[in-house]
């Protein structure tokens, strides 16, 4: 792997751009591997980097069916944060979020990690206590969590409506300064360059239609580029975790939900931080380049189609707009969506699956950029020892029978209600 | 004189308008781009990384270069494009992303480090930690972006429509009038859109909307348009809305969306005086603006010769046609032009940020022009956007070298230009000597040689090349560069250009502002308000209002100067030892009636219902599957087949969802009818140690029996009293139809003040709840709590059959250790939400999810989730929140702290 | 917006209809509960047509059957809830 750095940008615009390699190899599958990763995305092959980098295996496969990073880590809107309220949670996303800090250097790609805070906004003293609750849980952990007054919202986002009589005033916040964003699709290329560097194999335009089984446990994959044997195989692959998983006859406490995102036309910087709120369902926050990224809440409906329809987009508008009324004149000039993996107690599944040799990391909601790093931390330690990871094992698939579910939001079962 | 200008003749140029604070004139009907180049003025704006110097290419959306910023204050909209904006009087514009001036704009440094900046430039650099990155970030962003946004608040309303039709026709040029006028006849409601301010024919049985875009084809044909009332910062009539967007479902759509026209690729493709060759046609025809006299024309299909003719016909020069194709067409052998085939534009020069020279290959031998318009014709793309959003799949025409609309999975066709009627187009192409000046996204500052350099670095498939480059994402969405990038792929891959891949189109088709979208539910409308049927009363009083999710419920009825605290605690100790009255109108409320009422209620509550009494009530709980408590309430029977269900009014439209589902979908033969009472009923607690003397004054019955009901009359208004307390004092729960509450109120108000008590708020209702132990839904009760954890498990209806029993049996519900409720006492405050943890300070055990100063009496109480709580009454722990800097020591206990014996019930 | 044509008040925009759950995620109070478990917890979740409960919140109030196709959208068919055709 050649080493990015300033002086090899320097050396290449003087050689008129010579000497770049291909970021990865685009190699044809073998025809068995120790280890077969389902799914191209950040989780996919940050699991496939750790399980070189970390537990020194290399006759992996990463199998993606389109390009590398299309699906979610291609899609969401790059908030990076660990200030959930479950311990399970928090302890998990924070330990992302310290990988998070050192991923650019560890990976020699800039994934652009901006920690320029992550802040929930109350809108009453109920919210206020709340918030407060959620940060005393995180701070009792020894993660960061402060909250501030309304003044000192007003300092970190000046163009927020603070009129006490707004639809929804501004009461104060909760801030994690160590969370912020990243660059989503920089964290797919980047941890697909090192592990290629590493020897694994990133397989693009590989679809898996079928397992292997042999007595009981499965021994490879079917695939649009042939059969591909495997003595562990991890399904990765979000959105589409239940088709995945009912080519080996499971079926998963997941429904697949669509999830909207958009995009205004870049203007120069006017917010500086992700605002959150903890009435409201819509985020804000501004890209690098300069536009505006907005989301809210999901498409109650279960879906595939990777489209969601206007009321939501209009909803988030509306919402954005009474928070930050400088936004009316913005264009949206995009917008897109993923398919989320709702999972039944809205924590992700990382686990073991009844089916030996098969395993599933997936469950993420729509929380899973945020834990891309942890995510594939843990679940190469899964891969490689047949073990979960002390920090994983509460998300272990038989959660729900056993009734040990690691609900945040406290809803139940019907993802529309998340 | 050189450059663009106005043709003379026509009417006088009356409206003023400025641009960069220069004033201006132009006439009425006129796009800002056509009146910019009439009144001579070419340098328009900076490309976004580079900061070179850009013009108008185009006379359209697809505009990628004209940017500017069009109205003041909060009217302000950055990044409009000027070709499609119309000049009104007044109109104030401004050139973007350029300091100190459009002319001589520092940011052009960029453009010298352009070699070091290429594509991707920034995943190689810029490492170290994170702290640093926001150093560099710092710089970044404010070198990115374009515009400005407003920093103040949008005057305008905006509004949201709704409309149905037989026939959506999108596009007012010919074929979608023909297609607008083929619906009338067939005797169709036809609703025609145009986005341009003129359709090419009137069309009377037809509705038709100009300047109104369809921006996005949904499911099932439903389609969002936006139209515009007035232009970006134009004020709009006083009641009317700037902008409006549709909802129209349509049982068809008929696309007549155009083609758009593809910009050549070359060295210096990018500088003011390159024009596409229809847009300087219509600039001409249109707005009588020439925009160059001294013109070469580059292109690849017979439309461009249509543009070299009205050229002349205006007074300008045409100096040479370039056709890349190697033989002349019969309408190039007519051409009264020097047409010179097989010939490419390779690069171009410029004076004063404007082209000055066009430098040929033709026929592999170099030629100079000198010239100061290029009109480029690289042929045309139909625009199938809205047809691809719509699910249509493409197929690939190879004479045109486009994409055009293939099979349709709704009910959507395409006529005209957008389904590929359009003229053959030449191949051949030059190969490009400087790649690194030949722009295929301008907006972006993509070269040709950013995409080799993706395909080298191995970013091959079509949306790895976008996303490395950015091409195609600006605001302009690829209109002018899809096809260049896909043709420069397909080129350096060594593939045919439907092999390289195909873009997908994603809505809006042109960027739509926030407020079109939020319409009427911008700023204070974004949720409705929900209020009391007795805010009237509430409100003589001052209150604190509080809002829980819509509803505005009063907190406190602060006098005098008093805090809320101060208010609060009045109230209470005014319940504990007089009396006071309370609004609980917003509880749920349910009649359940039917010879089966008895059997819903028990699938639904997790306690015993059938055996109540008539005339009786008693607490009880619902549980969801999962056998999580999901919600509490009480239970009435009011008369033998008749109940009346009261729950939490956070959960009151999840309640009705429920039960409506524990009917009609799991017991539909049961013989029972819910009705949802919530906002039919006003609902005022009056309670204390004098209540029942209260009561029985303004009603003459005796009051009845804690749990007991009565029907009574007070001023007249018929009232159900039940006998329940939250409070923990002699209580009575008083309901009345909403609309003759207040009356009820006011005699209630009335009496209570005379013995001295109060009306009293939520906070007050807070504390005294809290010291009788009872839980509320959201705090103690938070989702994840069963009915053991709560020590309710009591109450569990040993028969089971509700809803929940199931999800009880999973063993991890019986965990000895999971949190469960217990009560906490403190010499100091306990603050609400702390952790609870033990002296040093490790693991937390719980939190405190509630708590109170003690209503009369010192020191504070609390509830609380503490792991294994029933086992640890009597430990010490402390209570603490490091965000707020608070703690107390507090010890565990029951949770109950008031009248354990429920004395202050009995009469 | 989905378009979905109630039995009762014709073709209405989805905004009046609240989606549910999936049939065969009902369990009724009689199932025993390691069977009721499991049922809630599992769901085919196909990327193509499922039956849905749908309720018309903000109309009629019915519970409606649809089978809808989870990648297209597309409806086949809506009809009102019956225990005798969809247990």
């Amino acid at each position: 792997m050649k080493r990015y750095s300033a002086l090899a940008l320097l050396k290449a615009g003087l050689t008129g751009q010579r000497g770049w390699e291909r970021a990865w190899r685009d190699p044809e599958p073998k025809k068995s591997y120790d280890i077969v990763i389902i799914g191209g995305g950040g989780h996919g092959l940050a699991t496939a980097y750790y399980l070189a980098k970390v537990h020194g295996l290399r006759n992996i496969a990463v199998l993606e069916k389109g390009w590398i990073g299309g699906g979610n880590t291609g899609r969401n809107t790059t908030i990076v944060r660990s200030n959930y309220r479950q311990k399970p949670l928090h302890d998990l996303f924070d330990f992302a979020l310290d990988l998070w800090e050192g991923m650019s250097d560890a990976l020699n790609f800039n994934v652009m990690f901006s920690p320029r805070g992550a802040l929930f906004l109350g809108h009453s003293d109920g919210d206020m206590t709340v918030l407060a609750q959620r940060g005393d849980a995180l701070r009792c952990d020894g993660i960061d969590a402060d909250l501030l007054t309304r003044a000192q919202v007003q300092k970190l986002v000046p163009l927020l409506d603070m009129a006490p009589d707004a639809r929804f005033p501004i009461h104060g916040g909760l801030i994690q300064r160590r969370g912020g964003t990243a660059r989503h699709d920089a964290v797919a290329w980047g941890y697909a360059r090192a592990a290629d560097a590493l020897g694994v194999d990133v397989i693009q335009k590989c679809e898996v239609t079928g397992f292997a089984m042999t007595g009981g446990r499965v021994s490879g994959v079917v695939t649009t580029r042939g059969a591909i044997a495997a003595g562990r195989i991890g399904i990765c692959v979000a959105g589409n975790s239940g088709p995945v998983a009912a080519l080996a006859g499971l079926q998963l406490p997941i429904e697949a939900q669509t999830l909207q995102a958009f995009v205004t036309e870049p203007v120069k910087p006017m917010i500086d931080t992700v605002i959150m709120s903890q009435s409201l369902h819509c985020y804000i926050s501004q890209s690098d380049k300069g536009g505006i990224v907005l989301g809210g809440d999901p498409d109650h409906f279960p879906s595939y189609a990777q489209r969601g329809l206007p009321p939501r987009i209009e909803k988030a508008a509306a919402e954005a707009i009474a928070l930050v009324p400088a936004l009316s004149r913005l264009r949206m000039v995009r917008c897109w969506a993923g398919t989320t993996d709702m999972s039944f107690d809205g924590s992700p599944i990382l686990s073991a699956l009844p089916v030996d040799g098969l395993y599933l990391n997936g469950g993420w909601c729509y929380g899973g950029f945020k834990a891309t790093p942890a995510s594939g931390w843990c679940y190469a330690h899964l891969l490689a020892t047949g073990d979960n990871h002390p920090l994983a094992a509460p998300f272990a698939f038989d959660r729900f029978a056993r009734g040990a579910t690691i609900d945040e939001a406290g809803v139940g079962v019907l993802p529309q209600l998340r | 004189m050189s450059g663009p200008s106005r043709l003379p003749g026509g009417p006088e140029p009356t409206l003023r308008f400025t641009f960069d604070g220069v004033p201006l004139r132009a006439r009425t009907g006129d796009t800002l781009a056509a009146e910019l180049l009439a009144n001579g003025i070419g340098l328009v704006a900076r490309s976004f990384k580079y900061h070179r110097p850009r013009g108008i290419l185009s006379a359209g959306v697809e505009e990628p270069n004209a940017l500017v910023t069009v109205g003041e204050g909060g009217r302000r909209e950055p990044n409009t494009r000027a070709t499609d904006v119309y000049v009104y009087d007044g109109l104030v514009a401004h050139s973007q992303n350029r300091w100190p001036s459009l002319a001589f704009d520092l940011g052009a440094i960029n453009g010298l480090a352009a070699r070091f900046l290429t594509a991707g430039f920034y995943y190689k650099t810029f490492f170290g930690p994170p702290s640093r990155w926001l150093l560099y970030e710092r710089f970044i962003r404010r070198a990115a972006g374009l515009g400005k946004a407003p920093t103040t608040p949008d005057p305008d309303p905006y509004e949201h429509r709704s409309a149905f039709c037989d026939v959506l026709v999108v596009g007012g040029g010919p074929a979608g009038i023909a297609a607008a006028r083929a619906g009338v006849q067939a005797g169709e409601r036809v609703l025609l859109v145009e986005q341009d301010r003129i359709v090419s024919e009137a069309i009377d049985e037809a509705r038709v909307l100009t300047r109104t875009t369809a921006t996005g084809v949904w499911d099932h044909g439903f389609v969002t348009l936006v139209q515009r009332l007035v232009e970006p910062g134009q004020s709009p009539a006083p009641g009317q809305p700037a902008q409006r967007l549709w909802h129209v479902r349509a049982r068809r759509i008929v696309l007549a969306t155009g083609a758009i026209e593809r910009p050549l690729t070359f060295a210096g493709n990018d500088r003011p005086g390159v024009m596409l060759s229809q847009a300087v046609r219509r600039y001409i025809e249109r707005f009588k603006v020439l925009p160059g006299q001294r013109v070469v024309i580059a292109t690849n299909n017979d439309d461009a010769y249509a543009t070299a003719d009205a050229i002349a016909a205006a007074g300008g020069t045409v100096v040479a046609i370039l056709d890349s194709r190697a033989e002349k067409s019969a309408i190039a052998n007519a051409a009264a032009h020097p047409v010179h085939t097989n010939a490419f534009p390779i690069s171009t020069s410029g004076r004063r940020h404007h082209l000055h020279s066009v430098e040929a290959d033709i026929w592999t031998e170099c030629t100079r022009f000198e010239a100061d318009l290029l009109a480029v014709s690289g042929g045309f793309t139909p625009v199938v956007h809205l047809h691809s959003q719509a699910g249509g799949a493409l197929d690939w025409h190879e004479e045109i070298q486009a994409f055009v609309p293939g099979a349709s999975r709704q009910a959507v066709s395409s006529v005209g230009a957008a389904a590929g009627d359009l003229p053959p187009v030449g191949t051949a192409v030059a190969d490009l000597p400087n790649p690194k000046t030949s722009f295929i996204d301008f907006q972006n500052d993509v070269t040709a040689a950013d995409i080799d350099l993706a395909w080298t670095e191995g970013y091959r498939s079509v949306e790895h090349l976008k996303r490395y480059t950015t091409l195609g994402m600006a605001t302009d969405q690829g209109k002018t560069s899809n096809m260049a990038a896909l043709a420069r792929l397909a080129s350096v891959a060594g593939v045919t250009i439907p092999q390289a891949g195909l873009t997908t189109f994603r809505a809006p088709f042109t960027p739509v502002t926030l407020g079109a979208l939020a319409g009427a539910d911008g700023g204070g409308h974004a949720a409705p308000s929900r209020r009391l049927a007795l805010y009237d009363r509430h409100q003589r009083l001052a209150p604190l209002w509080q809002p829980l999710g819509l509803w505005h419920r009063p907190r406190a009825y602060p006098v005098a100067g008093e805090t809320l605290h101060q208010a609060a605690v009045r109230e209470a100790c005014a319940v504990r030892t007089v009396a006071g009255i309370v609004d609980i109108s917003t509880l749920a409320k349910f009649a359940v009636v039917g010879p089966d009422a008895a059997a819903l209620l028990e699938s639904v509550c997790a306690t015993g219902i059938a055996k109540l009494a008539v005339g009786r009530g008693r607490y009880t709980f619902m549980l969801r599957e999962d056998g999580m408590v999901m919600d509490d309430g009480t239970v009435w029977r009011l008369e033998e087949n008749r109940y009346l269900l009261t729950s939490s009014t956070g959960g009151a439209e999840r309640m009705e969802a429920h039960l409506s589902y524990a009917h009609r979908v799991l017991a539909p033969h049961l013989r029972v009818s819910v009705v949802a009472q919530q906002e039919h009923f006003a609902g005022i607690a009056l309670a204390g140690p004098c209540a029942k003397d209260i009561l029985a004054e303004l009603t003459g019955i005796t009051p009845p029996a804690h749990m007991g009901l009565a029907y009574a009359e007070i001023a007249g208004v018929p009232v159900l009293i039940l006998a329940a307390s939250y409070s923990g004092e002699r209580a009575f729960e008083l309901y009345a139809v909403a609309s003759d509450a207040g009356t009820v109120w006011d005699a209630l108000e009335t009496a209570t003040r005379a013995r001295g008590g109060a009306p009293y708020g939520l906070e007050a209702l807070e504390f005294l709840r809290i010291e009788k132990g009872h839980i509320v839904i959201g705090a103690e009760a938070d989702g994840r709590t069963t009915p053991h954890d709560l020590q309710l498990e009591r109450m569990l209806r040993k028969s089971g059959g509700f809803i929940g029993a199931a999800g009880l049996t999973r063993p991890a519900l019986s965990a000895p250790d999971r949190l469960q409720l217990v009560g906490l006492t403190s010499d100091t405050p306990i603050p609400e939400g702390a952790m609870l943890v033990t002296a040093t300070g490790e693991p937390v055990l719980g939190h405190v999810t509630s708590a109170t100063g003690r209503v009369l009496g010192e020191g504070a109480v609390a509830l609380g989730l503490l792991a294994g709580g029933r086992m640890r009454i009597g430990e010490s722990l402390v209570a603490t929140s490091p965000t707020r800097s608070q703690s107390a020591r507090v010890t565990v206990t029951a949770p109950l702290f008031y009248d354990a014996e429920g004395t202050r019930y009995r009469d | 917006m989905l378009q979905i044509d109630c039995p009762s008040c014709g073709a209405r925009a989805q905004s009046e209809f609240s989606y549910e759950r999936t049939l065969d995620s009902v369990v009724t109070l009689d199932m025993p509960a390691d069977e009721t478990v499991r049922r809630l917890y599992a769901r085919a979740n196909p990327r193509g047509f499922d039956e849905e409960l749908w309720r018309h919140a903000f109309g009629c109030r019915q519970w409606l059957v649809l089978r809808r196709h989870r990648q297209t959208h597309e409806i086949t068919s809506v009809a009102a809830f019956d225990p005798a055709l969809h247990r």
